[in-house]
């Protein structure tokens, strides 16, 4: 059982000219439904959809609050090396770029869990880049036991592993997973990654139900807008929320829809989505999946994360620094992965999310 | 008429509507809406408890009189149920459990089995014990076995507002069970509690309705009037529909 399979009996379908066929009619009678179909969700992600905007807005808005309250939930992500032996052309960490490399030690961990905890958050997203060698299990596992001290969650996105591996971090207290396909388009998925472990889609496409298969609590797909045609990858992202739903009754799914941001690589995105239409998409999910948590990163901008509050999102992640380390005494050490284009400090975050007429979620999970 | 006390856990509760603390839009909504709605017992998960220094604390939105119903919400196995609520114990949070195992994120529907595995250690061990379950007579009678001190059959999944789909089997719980029965999940609008309440069901909890409302208090209000509402018609032993009609001079009234 995979989700390739879902993938693959869309091969050979003509997205562009169903998507061109879509009526407003066809979409307002979508919009009459009450529980969408795979078809239907497609037919919100078309042009035509975007005439009702106001309208799936309203519809996401309600599912939301139906399903998660008025809440939105928080956390920082903590990257702790930036070595990797893949060749991502759109990546800062690529191998081929010439950037200061840094792995931090238990003890400059340890360090930032204690500058990051000072600020109130208690959900942490421990991030590398994939060098196996250099991150190996073994120092992962150290890793989570040591942050777990500090965080009551503490969630990974870090390279793809094996059942038996995901079950290790598990074990060491980890308990969601955070795993991006960068571009469901597998050929343009070719192209994209030019070298290293990252080629292989199929394992990388495969990871988060291994992670769900090892007793992951909680995880989180999605493209990396930019790289692949993107409605299409929007649509792909939704079947994959799906299908882990329905396949892991256990688990609790997410997704996030990340848009590209100029990197060290210089990598220019030939597909790009408006904020019209990144909108869109937002709604389009929550309408098809109303249960599934949407998580916002800092790569959106402040005043237009704000407004994702009210349309679907329901995690946030806060405080930022995408660099590895950042938080403690030393400075972030080498290029951040991406640019973070909403700076503000966690203080900045809750307020604005309060001012919006929502509750900011410290913790919601505490392993017991 | 005057009604009986609804005694659940050797705890007489004045009001029959029991609340939640998710979902609000903002903490210091949960003592308006309980000072509103005058509920006595109010349910907050364990999980969610953050007792970080720089945090708020929701226990401390709570005020002292309202009895506190911890849940074993992210509880998988009856075992994590276990753990969850003798940390809650510890924790000061009294001795009253809500007992929610649930195996499945997408429907988000109770786990019968290790619910009632859990409710046996639970109540052995001393706590008043309420189950979240399936409505199920055969487990309601295991669970009243077991020593629950009351029954939450859902009468819709958890946050969908469908108010009473399961409303015959709640029925056969009413009819059956010796401990109190609380229709817990899935009551969306007022109407849904008076109708509960007028079935003969002890009482309700109601959460995402009244959270999610603009104005969680006077939501709250709507709800303990209903509850109210539908109390007293249930002791006032009011007209059963019927699926015929029945005229008002029959026909073989002259037989009598």
């Amino acid at each position: 059982m995979s989700v390739y399979s879902e993938i693959e009996r869309y091969h050979d379908f003509d997205f562009r000219s169903f998507f061109a066929g879509v009526s407003k009619a066809r979409v307002e009678a979508v919009l009459a439904k009450e529980k969408l179909s795979e078809h239907d969700f497609l037919v919100l992600l078309s042009p035509a959809a975007s005439g009702c905007l106001e309208q799936m807005a309203h519809r996401a808005h309600r599912l939301t609050g139906q399903y998660f309250g008025h809440t939105i939930q928080l956390f920082i992500p903590l990257y702790i090396s930036n070595f990797c032996s893949n060749e991502c052309v759109y990546c800062g960490f690529h191998r081929g770029n010439t950037i200061s490399r840094k792995k931090l030690s238990l003890a400059e961990i340890e360090e930032e869990a204690r500058a990051i905890a000072a600020t109130g958050m208690r959900h942490i997203l421990l991030l590398t880049g994939e060098a196996p060698g250099v991150t190996p299990i073994a120092y992962l596992e150290e890793v989570i036991r040591l942050l777990k001290r500090y965080f009551s969650s503490v969630s990974i996105e870090i390279f793809p592993l094996d059942v038996e591996e995901y079950k290790r971090l598990r074990l060491a207290g980890a308990d969601g997973l955070t795993l991006y396909q960068e571009v469901y388009d597998e050929d343009r998925y070719r192209l994209v990654h030019k070298a290293g472990r990252k080629t292989d889609y199929r394992y990388r496409l495969d990871a988060p139900e291994r992670g769900a298969r090892a007793g992951l609590r909680m995880v989180n797909v999605g493209p990396l807008l930019g790289l692949g045609e993107i409605r299409s990858e929007v649509f792909f992202c939704g079947l994959h929320a799906k299908y882990l739903e329905n396949t892991f009754l256990q688990t609790e799914i997410g997704l996030s829809l990340p848009r590209m941001n100029p990197a060290e690589g210089n990598y220019q995105p030939e597909f790009e989505a408006d904020d019209r239409s990144f909108v869109q998409f937002i709604t389009a999910l929550r309408c098809f999946l109303p249960r599934a948590g949407i998580t916002v990163s800092t790569r959106e901008k402040a005043s237009f994360r704000d407004k994702l509050i009210r349309l679907g999102a329901t995690r946030f992640s806060a405080g930022s620094c995408t660099g590895v380390g950042g938080y403690g005494e030393g400075q972030p050490e080498g290029t951040p992965q991406f640019e973070i284009t909403d700076e503000r400090s966690v203080d900045e975050v809750v307020q604005a999310i309060r001012n919006a007429g929502y509750q900011p979620v410290y913790k919601d999970w505490d392993m017991i | 008429m005057q009604d009986e006390q609804l005694t659940i856990g050797g705890h007489v509760f004045a009001s029959r509507l029991f609340t939640g603390t998710g979902k609000f839009a903002a903490k210091d909504w949960i003592p308006r809406m309980l000072e509103a709605s005058e509920s006595g017992m109010i349910t907050v998960a364990l999980r969610r408890i953050d007792s970080h220094g720089k945090n708020e604390n929701i226990l401390d939105f709570i005020p002292k009189d309202v009895v506190l119903l911890p849940n074993t919400s992210g509880a998988r196995t009856a075992e994590e149920a276990v753990r969850i609520a003798r940390i809650a114990r510890e924790a000061g949070c009294g001795n009253f459990i809500k007992i929610e195992v649930i195996t499945d994120m997408k429907y988000l529907m109770p786990d019968n089995y290790e619910t009632l595995r859990a409710t046996k250690v639970l109540a052995g061990e001393g706590f008043a014990v309420l189950p979240y379950v399936l409505p199920d007579l055969t487990l309601a009678k295991k669970l009243e076995e077991a020593g629950a001190a009351a029954i939450m059959p859902l009468g819709a999944p958890i946050g969908t507002n469908r108010g009473l789909e399961t409303k015959s089997l709640i029925a056969l719980l009413i009819e059956n069970c010796r401990v109190p029965v609380v229709v817990d999940a899935g009551i969306g609008r007022p109407s849904h509690a008076a109708e509960a309440m007028e079935m003969g069901a002890d009482a309700v909890l109601v959460n995402t309705a009244i959270a999610t409302a603009e104005d969680p208090a006077l939501m709250g209000r709507a709800f303990s009037l209903a509850v109210k509402a539908g109390r007293l018609a249930y002791m006032a032993r009011m007209a059963e529909e019927s699926a015929l009609a029945q005229a008002s001079s029959p026909l073989t009234g002259f037989l009598d």
